[in-house]
């Protein structure tokens, strides 16, 4: 086997718990899209190009007849502001990787092949086979989960009878732990919850995603003492 | 062009723009010290802010669910075992506390 193909087997078996906990959360995203009118092939559109589980819920709340495609639009820039951090941190790791695969790479950047991308990186180069690895099984997941439920999803009943609507929730949590390290990472993570529950409260919108990242970002700077390697 | 189909492409472009600008943000840019400390909390800021109103203000069978998943995720448990556990208790606890 080459590396590239071993990198990639790697992706795969790392991302495949999370194939599994996506399915159900696809098959409730599709089935709520369709019972918006959204039909089969527009459910499975959104899938392949938004390709963001959060703003797709979002959007399917928001959805109305007529269609008000400028509000959609705004919507989706802000609940995924926080790609842009994303993005930059990422930046950092893509040293070892062409160029000109950037912006597809870019383009594939959902919130769970992005945090194990970063935890990789933490201990070895990341690579194109890897992230791809991730990627390409996430698309293809998504986008099939999303395109069943629109054709069957009625006949499932009721998602949260099942407990999938908080597959999503437990999913990240998930991966969260995998990024602890130390006393600071609880300061950090509490800082982040406290300050994007009170914003969703209290702040219309979407920016309770990108409040509670800033407070966390300010308290890792606050706690950070030089010589300290973190 | 329909208006859904405007509306699924300007989500798409939105997306996209939001996704491609983080490459060029941090070009040019030595990171170290303070600001990497900053950076490097921020995977994990997101993920949590992303999920905190879900299993901080929803019910308390929500947060329940949440410690005991994190509980799952901290004893080293397989990302599916932490994922069930999450599942699976918050269906248990949202029977047990409408029942109460």
């Amino acid at each position: 086997m080459t590396s590239s193909a071993r990198e990639f087997r790697q992706g795969l078996l790392d991302v495949l718990p999370i194939l599994v906990a996506a399915t159900p959360i696809g098959l409730l995203w599709g089935t709520l899209a369709a019972s918006k009118g959204l039909v089969p092939f527009e459910v499975w559109l959104m899938s392949a190009t938004v390709f963001a589980g959060a703003a797709q819920f979002v959007a399917i709340e928001v959805w109305r007849d007529p269609v008000p495609w400028v509000l959609l639009t705004v919507t989706a820039l802000i609940v995924n502001i926080r790609h842009v951090l994303m993005g930059a941190s990422l930046s950092r790791h893509l040293g070892g990787i062409d160029g000109r695969w950037h912006p597809f790479m870019m383009f594939l950047m959902a919130d769970e092949n992005w945090a194990f991308s970063e935890r990789r990186a933490l201990k070895t180069p990341l690579t194109l086979g890897y992230y791809f690895g991730l990627a390409l099984p996430m698309w293809i997941t998504w986008t099939t989960s999303s395109i069943i439920g629109a054709i069957v999803g009625r006949s499932f009943g009721d998602p949260a009878a099942y407990g999938f609507d908080f597959a999503f929730s437990a999913m990240f949590i998930g991966i969260l732990a995998g990024f602890w390290k130390g006393p600071s990472p609880g300061a950090i993570l509490g800082a982040s919850a406290i300050a994007a529950a009170l914003a969703k409260l209290y702040v219309p919108g979407a920016w309770y995603i990108v409040i509670g990242g800033i407070v966390g970002m300010t308290v890792a700077a606050l706690l950070y003492r030089k010589g300290e390697f973190s | 062009m329909t208006a859904t189909i405007l509306a699924i492409l300007g989500m798409a472009l939105a997306t996209y723009a939001t996704r491609a600008s983080g490459l060029y943000l941090m070009r040019g840019v030595v990171v170290k010290g303070r600001l990497k400390a900053a950076l490097d909390a921020l995977p994990p800021a997101i993920l949590m802010a992303v999920i905190a109103p879900t299993i901080l203000t929803t019910g308390i069978a929500e947060t329940i669910a949440a410690i005991l998943t994190a509980a799952a995720a901290f004893l080293r448990a397989p990302l599916v075992v932490t994922i069930l556990t999450g599942v699976i208790s918050v269906v248990l606890l949202r029977m047990f506390l409408s029942q109460a």
